[in-house]
């Protein structure tokens, strides 16, 4: 700790700019890390709670990366997991409180899921990856990209499932009342969270076949 | 190397500190907090009742506007208590826990129940709240009848955590407009309830499609839940209503 450079790094140097956008597609959570898998089936029905949930995710995230990375060096080891969750459990439960005060129809949406953020694993693996050994503001960015890479799969999913299960967005009916005199029908199967998954596979499947750096070597 | 002590006084300091902001989050989001529901209950009843342009912001202002009466009655259906004057939202009936009441009669206890009496160019709806369980939590609502007391106007559900597009599908428009004319009583006065019909109502025969609705699909318990609820609660609700009828 005491060599450290003190040469100022840019705010958005490439380094930082990559912990931004490395999540998004490389090291995605959902697709690449295969963390959050749980909440990413289970918000993911309609488009709306699959966005408020990606952005409370953020918030949680990012905020506890800070907090985390400014305790870094005084938090014990052996009790850093119990530190970690005591930082996620308070932010999660300040998000939810403030959800219910301020936009209480978005929250009720959300119900139980809010409260579940606490078990999404992207939160802890970012604290414990990298929040610990990693400064406040690069800690904060790598929040904000795994959050967004989170939110993307999110919402790509809740559109595909709200589109196919119900034939609307956003609640708005967007499959024309025609094709359903022409016998089309909504995909039950869609809004519940076994195609979800299959929906994360193609979307794993695709990303994988586009992306060089992804294709593992026989 | 971090001794022993230095941990426990880490530990101690940073649950009191997350103790200390959670609490103090929590005292000052309450009255919000309290506000919101007490403005979603009153948009429930309002809205059972087929009363349009209900915001946010006028919910309270609507709510004394069109509710003429608040009652209480207890389960021989005589009342308790007639609230018409002052501010609706102090009324006991608007704070009587509809949870505890309904365990009280399920344990064979006197209870008390709220009506709501709303007035709207001059046609008078009873609404009656409901309070049941679903799949995962409570469900909850309220039910409009008109004043023959056996034809339904208007249903709100509500619930706390049933499964979105299955079981929380009983909030949707599609869902409530179903029981909208529906009646309670058959033609000779015997109560029926409203069946939440798996299958489809048109699975009953021909003269008890009116006491019907249909069920969702994939949220069987949930459907199960309301038909439960509207039994159970409206059967509490007999002793007043066969003694308005």
């Amino acid at each position: 700790m005491s060599k450290e450079t003190k040469e100022r790094e840019p705010l958005f140097s490439p380094k930082n700019i990559k912990l931004i956008t490395g999540p998004i597609n490389l090291s995605n959570p959902i697709t690449v890390q295969v963390l959050g898998i749980c909440s990413a089936l289970a918000v993911t029905a309609k488009l709306m709670p699959a966005i408020v949930m990606a952005i409370s995710v953020m918030v949680v995230v990012a905020a506890s990366n800070v907090l985390i990375s400014f305790l870094r060096n005084g938090i014990p080891p052996r009790i850093r997991i119990i530190v970690q969750l005591v930082v996620i459990a308070t932010m999660v439960i300040l998000v939810d409180q403030v959800l219910k005060a301020f936009v209480y129809d978005v929250s009720k949406q959300l119900s139980v899921f809010v409260g579940l953020i606490i078990t999404n694993c992207i939160i802890m693996g970012r604290l414990e990856a990298f929040a610990m050994s990693n400064k406040p503001w690069p800690a904060f960015l790598d929040g904000i990209g795994n959050s967004l890479g989170y939110g993307l799969i999110l919402v790509v999913i809740a559109f595909v499932r709200e589109l196919f299960g119900s034939g609307s967005l956003f609640g708005f009916p967007v499959i024309p009342q025609g094709l359903y005199d022409f016998g089309y029908v909504n995909n039950g199967l869609m809004i519940l969270p076994p195609m979800a998954l299959i929906t994360v596979g193609v979307i794993i499947w695709i990303q994988r076949y586009y992306t060089r750096e992804l294709i593992e070597d026989k | 190397m971090y001794t022993n002590g230095y941990i426990f006084r880490y530990a101690a300091i940073m649950v009191i500190i997350a103790a200390a902001v959670l609490s103090t989050a929590a005292m000052l989001l309450k009255p919000y907090q309290e506000k919101n529901v007490a403005i979603e209950k009153m948009g429930g009843i309002l809205a059972s009742a087929k009363i349009d342009g209900i915001e946010t912001e006028n919910t309270i202002e609507m709510f004394n506007k069109y509710v003429v009466e608040e009652m209480v009655v207890d389960q021989d259906g005589n009342v308790v208590e007639s609230f018409k004057d002052g501010a609706k939202e102090t009324a006991k009936a608007f704070n009587l826990n509809m949870k505890t009441e309904l365990y009280k009669r399920s344990k064979g206890e006197n209870y008390e129940l709220p009506i709501y009496i709303i007035e709207k160019d001059g046609v008078k709806t009873y609404v009656f709240p409901l309070r049941g369980t679903g799949l995962w939590g409570p469900i909850w609502g309220n039910m409009a009848l008109a004043d023959d007391f056996k034809t339904v106007r208007g249903v709100t559900f509500d619930h706390k955590g049933e499964t979105p597009g299955l079981g929380a599908e009983i909030t949707t428009e599609a869902f409530k407009a179903q029981f909208e004319g529906k009646t309670i009583f058959d033609d000779k006065g015997k109560f029926t309830s409203i069946k939440v019909v798996k299958g489809g109502v048109r699975t009953l025969a021909a003269d008890q499609q009116i006491h019907g609705v249909d069920a969702i699909s994939g949220g069987t318990i949930t459907s199960h839940g309301v038909d439960d609820m509207l039994k159970n609660v409206l059967e509490s609700y007999l002793p007043y209503i066969k003694k308005e009828k």
